[in-house]
C-alpha cells in the first residue's frame, strides 16, 4: 500500500477525468452540447430503437422466385437454340430444378449438346472458361441442362446487392430521416429507421417489387371465358386493380418494360383533375412503344404492375413521342409513391418481411425514464447497504469506485457509439451492483488476514493481492457468458451483452485500482492503528 | 454496543456444517429439478413445450396499443378481431388502463406482416383514436432460427464454463460447477413455466446472465476451497468444504444482497418490459448462491479430488473420520 506506484494514481485520475468528459454530453441538453468547445467530445449515448423509437425491418430476398425466373428464361433459350440448329425435340420441361428434353433423332444428341454448351448460360465469374450451366444426358435420347449451384448463389448475392441499391434510391426520394440499410447473411436485408414509428409507408415503398410491363390485351376471348379455363396459348389471365373489370386476358409477351423508363412523375390530369403518373421512355423504349402503338391502333394494351393490371387504355393513335401517362385509380400519395418506385427501378426479386419491430417514441421515452429511475433507486440501495455494512470510509470508497465505474461505462459507450438498449440498461444496473463484489472480496480478505495475525498494513496489502486472483476468475466467467450472449443476440440482446462486457472490464479496473488508491491515500493521511472494518 | 458498521457486529466466523445437510438438500434439489423439467417439458410440443411462448420463438405478432387518455375497451377489440378468423387472439390490459396488448399468430400460409397490417387497420376502425405504441412481427423462419440460436447459446455457455473451470482448476471442479449450472438453469426454467413468464429472447439473455453469475459465485467458493486444500493438507475434504463456505459466507451474502437490491428496483420501477428479465435474474441469483454451496461443492466431494501426492480421497474416506 505504501508502495503505491505513481502510474496507478495517474491511471485512476485519467480514467476518472476521461470518463467524466465523455459522459458529459449525455447530461447536457442538445443545444448546449453543440456549443461545447471543439476539443470536447460531443457524442451522447447511441440509444437503441427500443429507447428512441423507430422501426427495424428484416427482409429476405425471394431466391426461389429468382430461381424460377432463371429456369423459365433458360427454357426459352434452349428452345430457341435447338430450333435454330434445326434439331427436332419433344418434351422440353423442368424436372427437379433442371431442364430436360428428348431429342427425336438419337444421332443428333451430341450435336444438340454441343450447340447448347456454346449458346446457353453465362460465363461463370472467377472460373476461366467455366459456364454457369452444365449440359448432360439422362439416357433414352434425353439431354439435361442444369445450373451449377454457384450460379444460383451468385444470382442471389447480386439480387441482394441490387435490391439494397434500389431500396436506397427509393428511400432517398421519400425524404424521411436516413435509415440504415445493411445486408445480413446470404439473402437478407435489414432496414433500421430511427424515429420512424409508423413504417407503413416505408414498407409500401420498400416491399413493392414494382415490375412494370406493357402488354397487349388479348381480345380473342373474354375474361370470363379465360377464367373458365380457355386461355389461348401465349396469353394469360391477369387480375386487375379495377373493380369493374376484375381481370384481363393479356399476351404473355411484354412489349415494353419498366427498365426502359427514364423518368416518372406524379401529376394531375388537366381535364379530370385526377392524380396520374407521367413517364418518359429511353430511346429503345420510345421506338418499341411507337412501333407497337402504330400497329395496334384501336386495340387495348395493359399496363401491368407486379402482375396486376392497373390500367388498360385503348390506343387512339401512334404514340411516338416516347412519353405517356398512367391513369389508374390513384390518390395523390399513391401516384407519388408509384412515380418514386418507377424512377428507382424494379427489385430483381420479390422481398418478404421476415421480422418487424416498431417502437413508438413515447414508449421509448417511458423506457428510458423507467430505466433511469430503477438505476437510481437500485444503486442507491446498493450504496446505502455498503455503507451500513462497512461504514463511512470503506462504504464510501466503494461508492467512489461505483461512480468512476459508471462514468467509465457511459463514457466508453458514448465515445464508441455502442448501442444502449432497454435490456442494456438492466445490464448496466446489474453490472454496477455486482461490481461492489470486488470491494467485498477485498475487504473480507483484509479482515481474514487481520484475524490470521497480520499487521494492519500487511493485511491491507494481502487483501488486495490475494483477492485479485478470485476477482479475475469471477469476472472472466461474466465476460465469457457476455461473449456468448453477444454472438447469439439480435438487436436489444446484443446491447445487453455489450454493456455487460464493457462493465466487466471497467469493474475490474475501478474496483481494484480506485479502491487501492483511495485506501492508500487514507492510510498515508491518517496512519490508522486499526482498520474500521475489523 | 455500536451497530455500525454492521460488519463488526456480525459473527466473525460461522461454523455451519453445510456438508452434513448436503445429502438432504441434494435430494431436495434433484426432486426440484425433476419437477421443473417435467413442468417445463409438458406438453412435449416444440418450440416452447410447457412454457408461455413469446413470438420470438413461436412467430406471430404483438401489438401494444394506447387509447390514452381514455381506457381501452378490451372486449370491443376482442370482438372485432374475432371476426377476422386469426385463431387464438389474446387481448389483455398492459400496464396503464389506457394500454392493451394484442397477441396473435399468423394463420398458416399468410404473410405475417400483411396480417399485422390488416389487424392494425381493424383496431384503428374499432377504437379511435388509437396509437400503436409497439409492433413486433416475427416470421416463421426467423423465429425458428432465434430458438436454435438461443438453445445453442445456452449449451455453448455451459460448455465454455466447464472448459474454463477445467483449465483454471481441475476437471472435478468443472463437473461440480456444471452440475450447479444445470441445476440453476433447470430450476429457472421451472420458474419461467410456473410464473407464466414469457419465454423469449430476453428470457434467454437473463438465463445466460444467470449462468455467468452462478459461475461467479461458484468460482469464488472454489478459489477458497483450493487455497484451503493446500493449506490444510490433512484435514478431511468435508471439513475443508465447510470451512471454505463458512469463510466466504459473509461475502456471498453481501454480494447477493447488492444484486437483489438492484434487481428489486428493476422489477418494481423498470416497467412491464423489464419485469420478466428482473424476476428471472432475481430468482437465478438466489438459486445460484444456494447451488454454489449445496450443489457445486458436494459434487466435488462425490468425485474426490487430487491432493498433494496424487492421493485421491473420495467420499468414503472423508466420511470415515469423525
Amino acid at each position: 500500500m505504501m508502495t503505491l506506484s505513481r502510474w496507478k494514481v495517474i491511471l485512476v485520475v485519467l480514467a476518472t477525468i476521461f470518463g467524466a468528459l465523455f459522459t458529459l454530453p449525455n447530461v447536457l441538453p442538445p443545444d448546449m452540447r453543440e456549443q461545447l468547445p471543439g476539443f470536447l467530445p460531443k457524442k451522447a449515448l447511441n440509444l437503441g430503437l427500443d429507447l428512441q423509437g423507430g422501426s427495424y425491418l428484416l427482409y429476405s430476398v425471394d431466391t426461389q422466385a429468382l430461381r424460377n425466373e432463371r429456369l423459365t428464361n433458360l427454357t426459352e433459350d434452349v428452345r430457341k437454340t435447338l430450333t435454330d440448329a434445326q434439331i427436332p425435340f419433344t418434351d422440353l420441361g423442368q424436372v427437379n430444378g433442371a431442364l430436360s428434353a428428348r431429342i427425336t433423332d438419337p444421332g443428333q444428341l451430341a450435336k444438340a449438346q454441343n450447340a447448347l454448351r456454346n449458346a446457353v448460360g453465362a460465363p461463370l465469374a472467377g472460373v476461366a472458361g467455366g459456364r454457369d450451366v452444365t449440359v448432360g444426358s439422362a439416357g433414352d435420347q434425353r439431354l439435361t441442362v442444369a445450373f451449377v449451384p454457384e450460379a444460383f448463389d451468385a444470382d442471389a448475392s447480386r439480387a441482394v446487392e441490387q435490391s439494397i441499391e434500389i431500396i436506397r434510391r427509393r428511400i432517398d426520394q421519400l425524404g424521411t430521416r436516413e435509415p440504415n440499410i445493411v445486408r445480413q447473411g446470404k439473402d437478407r436485408i435489414v432496414i433500421e429507421a430511427a424515429g420512424e414509428s409508423d413504417p407503413e409507408r416505408l414498407k409500401n415503398v420498400v416491399g413493392q417489387t414494382a415490375k412494370l410491363t406493357f402488354q397487349m390485351v388479348d381480345d380473342s376471348v373474354s375474361a370470363q371465358e379465360a377464367a373458365a379455363g380457355r386461355v389461348p396459348p401465349g396469353s394469360e389471365l391477369v387480375p386487375s386493380t379495377d373493380e369493374l373489370a376484375p381481370a384481363y386476358v393479356v399476351k404473355k409477351r411484354a412489349e415494353v418494360t419498366g427498365e426502359m423508363l427514364v423518368d416518372a412523375q406524379a401529376r394531375f390530369d388537366q381535364q379530370t383533375g385526377q392524380p396520374i403518373v407521367q413517364f418518359r421512355f429511353n430511346g429503345q423504349g420510345a421506338r418499341r412503344f411507337g412501333d407497337v402503338s402504330s400497329q395496334n391502333i384501336g386495340r387495348r394494351f395493359a399496363i401491368v404492375l407486379d402482375n396486376k393490371v392497373i390500367s388498360a387504355p385503348v390506343i387512339q393513335s401512334a404514340i411516338t413521342g416516347g412519353s405517356g401517362q398512367i391513369t389508374g385509380h390513384f390518390t395523390e400519395a399513391s401516384a407519388n409513391d408509384l412515380a418514386i418506385l418507377l424512377r428507382a427501378g424494379a427489385l430483381p426479386a420479390p422481398l418478404k418481411v421476415e421480422e418487424q419491430r416498431t417502437v413508438g417514441a413515447e414508449l421509448g421515452a417511458d423506457a428510458v425514464k423507467a430505466g433511469a429511475i430503477s438505476a437510481v433507486v437500485g444503486l442507491a440501495g446498493v450504496v446505502v447497504f455498503m455503507i451500513v455494512m462497512y461504514g463511512g470510509l470503506f462504504g464510501g470508497v466503494s461508492l467512489v469506485g461505483l461512480v468512476v465505474n459508471g462514468l467509465m461505462i457511459i463514457g466508453f459507450m458514448s465515445i464508441t457509439q455502442a448501442t444502449l438498449t432497454l435490456p442494456g440498461i438492466a445490464g448496466l444496473i446489474l453490472t454496477l451492483s455486482v461490481a461492489v463484489d470486488a470491494n467485498v472480496l477485498i475487504y473480507e480478505r483484509m479482515r481474514d488476514e487481520l484475524r490470521a495475525g497480520r499487521g494492519l498494513l500487511s493485511a491491507m496489502d494481502a487483501g488486495f493481492s490475494r483477492a485479485m486472483g478470485t476477482i479475475m476468475d469471477a469476472n472472466i466467467t461474466h465476460l465469457l457468458s457476455a461473449a456468448i450472449l453477444f454472438g447469439f443476440g439480435a438487436g436489444p440482446v446484443k446491447g445487453f451483452a455489450w454493456t455487460l462486457s464493457i462493465g466487466v472490464l471497467t469493474t475490474v479496473f475501478s474496483a481494484v485500482l480506485v479502491t487501492q488508491v483511495l485506501l492508500a491515500w487514507w492510510y498515508r493521511a491518517t496512519r490508522p492503528k486499526v482498520l474500521p472494518i475489523a | 454496543m455500536k451497530f455500525w458498521p454492521l460488519i463488526k457486529v456480525l459473527p466473525v466466523r460461522t461454523h455451519f456444517r453445510f456438508v452434513r445437510l448436503a445429502k438432504y438438500f441434494s435430494i431436495l434439489s434433484i426432486l426440484a429439478v425433476v419437477t421443473s423439467l417435467a413442468l417445463t417439458l409438458y406438453p412435449f410440443k416444440p418450440p416452447c413445450f410447457g412454457m408461455a411462448c413469446g413470438i420470438d420463438f413461436k412467430g406471430g405478432t404483438v401489438l401494444e396499443i394506447s387509447t390514452a387518455p381514455q381506457a381501452v375497451d378490451v372486449s370491443r377489440v376482442r370482438a372485432a378481431l374475432a371476426s377476422m378468423h386469426l385463431g387464438d387472439v389474446q387481448v389483455q390490459g398492459f400496464g396503464a388502463p389506457s394500454s392493451a396488448m394484442v397477441k396473435f399468430q399468423t394463420p398458416e400460409g399468410a404473410s405475417p406482416s400483411d396480417t399485422a397490417d390488416a389487424v392494425r387497420a381493424k383496431i384503428a376502425q374499432t377504437v379511435s383514436p388509437v396509437r400503436f405504441v409497439k409492433t413486433d412481427v416475427v416470421g416463421p423462419k426467423v423465429s425458428s432460427e432465434l430458438l436454435t440460436k438461443g438453445l445453442l447459446a445456452l449449451g455453448g455457455a455451459i460448455l465454455l464454463m466447464l472448459v474454463y473451470i477445467w483449465f483454471r482448476f481441475e476437471l472435478q471442479f468443472g463437473l461440480g460447477a456444471v452440475a450447479a449450472l444445470f441445476h440453476d438453469v433447470f430450476l429457472t426454467f421451472g420458474l419461467i413455466t410456473l410464473a407464466r413468464i414469457e419465454f423469449n429472447l430476453t428470457a434467454v439473455a437473463a438465463l445466460l446472465t444467470i449462468i455467468g453469475y452462478s459461475m461467479n459465485d461458484t468460482v469464488v467458493v472454489f478459489d477458497r476451497f483450493r487455497e484451503n486444500l493446500r493449506k490444510y493438507k490433512r484435514m478431511p475434504m468435508a471439513e475443508i468444504i465447510d470451512l471454505s463456505i463458512n469463510e466466504m459466507l459473509t461475502r456471498t451474502i453481501i454480494t447477493s444482497m447488492t444484486a437483489v437490491f438492484a434487481l428489486i428496483a428493476l422489477a418494481v420501477f423498470g416497467g412491464p418490459n423489464l419485469w420478466g428479465l428482473s424476476i428471472i435474474m432475481l430468482f437465478g441469483i438466489l438459486i445460484g448462491t444456494y447451488s454454489s454451496i449445496y450443489i457445486a461443492a458436494p459434487v466435488i466431494l462425490l468425485w474426490g479430488v487430487k491432493r498433494g501426492e496424487d492421493e485421491v480421497e473420495p467420499l468414503k474416506t472423508a466420511k470415515a473420520r469423525p
